[in-house]
């Protein structure tokens, strides 16, 4: 638990015609050779992606162990895992061990975003003691306590467009990380819609999520500017 | 021996089996289910090997109300066949393999009526009207005459007596009668069985 909240911030974001995970890459160096596309962002099937936070080594095991549920399940069944079934079996393999001696626990975060077709776009949290919970907007990793109560002032219910809650996301990930300015290389953003009957999953290239914190600066200084033109006003 | 006929229209599947249980070269029974119930909305006609039917089809019944259970929805059509695909094939490769042939029928409310052939050696095929055993000889010929999407349940109902009637001329083995379920938006539903006493009335 203690090493989730030093873990990179990860949020993801339930809207009408889809659904995002946002994550804060920590691991940036000019000499790190970009062998992978994103850090701890993963798909897990067809239906659905994850994001992780937390020991990395933990969350190979886990995410491993993900994929396996869900091809198992498709083997049996020839259809894509339930959310919530995929969620609910990595959780009993967490909870073995908080209560089998010999091992440590995983410590490991995880928000699970995917479709399923009894309840639609679903978002999930997963902690190490094996808990979990469905969720319209949420934040796990450092500072995310902060994030959720300002996702919660700002979470619009019932309203929200995948473009409003990619720009919803920028807002609240720069508000929690302590950098004074965002950068695409910091970021790494995965989105999930439904299209003709098949999930797409889009994980965003630098250059989209850098043109979605130039509209964020965009707009934050359009707001500032405002504040001083009633302020002189007043 | 035994004979189980299917038919999958727009709105509805129709599913019929005879109802005989022979044992070597005797009947012992003329009013035997063959239609088994597995969720509210799925139905598999079974024949093969007595006691492997009814063993299996129980099994695979018993498997989809657990996941009923644990899951608070049911499997659809095309889950359920899969399901039950798979566990024939892994008993195929074992000791003890199920030798049964199957018709699953099902109706899923988003994509509608579902009909599947599964055979003992686990081949699987969606299809739109089929049949199992000698009967099937005779009864796929006229189901291909007069099978259209568009028929009414009555029509269908219809068809399936013209197999059976055939069954009965030509048929070497006494099938005298067949249990007939339909299975559309409202569930499972019992059609008056086809017997030879009926039809020699008509």
């Amino acid at each position: 638990m203690e090493a989730i909240s030093h873990a990179g911030t990860c949020l993801g974001i339930l809207a009408t015609d889809g659904i995002l995970l946002a994550a804060e890459r920590r691991n940036t160096n000019k000499l790190l050779d970009e062998v992978f596309s994103s850090e701890k962002i993963y798909k897990l099937n067809e239906d659905m992606v994850c994001s992780v936070a937390g020991i990395t080594s933990d969350a190979n095991v886990l995410t491993n162990e993900l994929r396996l549920i869900g091809q198992r399940y498709l083997i049996q069944y020839g259809e894509s895992i339930p959310c919530e079934q995929l969620v609910s079996w990595l959780c009993d393999v967490k909870q073995a061990y908080t209560q089998y001696g010999g091992k440590r626990p995983f410590g490991v975060s995880i928000l699970y975003m995917g479709w399923d077709k009894h309840y639609g776009y679903q978002l999930y949290q997963s902690d190490p003691s094996g808990n979990y919970s469905g969720w319209k907007a949420t934040c796990i990793g450092n500072n995310s306590a902060a994030a959720v109560s300002s996702l919660k002032q700002e979470y619009k219910e019932g309203e929200m467009t995948l473009k409003d809650a990619e720009a919803l996301a920028i807002k609240v990930l720069s508000k929690t990380l302590d950098m004074t300015k965002l950068t695409s290389e910091k970021v790494e953003m995965a989105t999930l819609t439904r299209n003709e009957n098949k999930t797409d999953t889009h994980i965003l290239s630098s250059k989209e999520v850098e043109a979605l914190i130039a509209d964020f600066e965009k707009s934050e200084a359009a707001a500032e500017a405002l504040k001083k033109e009633q302020k002189t006003k007043s | 021996m035994e004979c189980l006929l299917g038919m999958k229209c727009k709105n509805f599947v129709i599913v019929a089996a005879d109802m005989t249980k022979a044992h070597s070269i005797m009947v012992m029974k003329t009013d035997e289910n063959k239609l088994h119930k597995l969720s509210n909305k799925i139905v598999m006609a079974i024949s093969g090997e007595q006691g492997d039917t009814t063993q299996f089809a129980e099994y695979i019944a018993k498997n989809i109300q657990l996941y009923k259970m644990r899951n608070g929805y049911e499997l659809g059509p095309k889950a359920a066949a899969s399901f039950t695909r798979r566990n024939l094939a892994e008993a195929l490769r074992s000791r003890n393999a199920y030798h049964v042939n199957m018709l699953l029928a099902g109706y899923d409310d988003q994509e509608g009526p579902h009909l599947f052939f599964v055979d003992y050696l686990a081949s699987l095929a969606d299809v739109k009207f089929s049949s199992h055993g000698y009967g099937g000889y005779f009864s796929l010929s006229i189901m291909d005459r007069y099978y259209s999407e568009d028929l009414t349940p009555d029509q269908a109902y219809d068809v399936m007596k013209k197999c059976v009637r055939e069954v009965h001329q030509r048929l070497i083995i006494n099938l005298p009668n067949f249990k007939v379920q339909i299975i559309d938006k409202d569930g499972i539903r019992d059609l008056p069985c086809i017997t030879a006493q009926g039809l020699a009335k008509e």
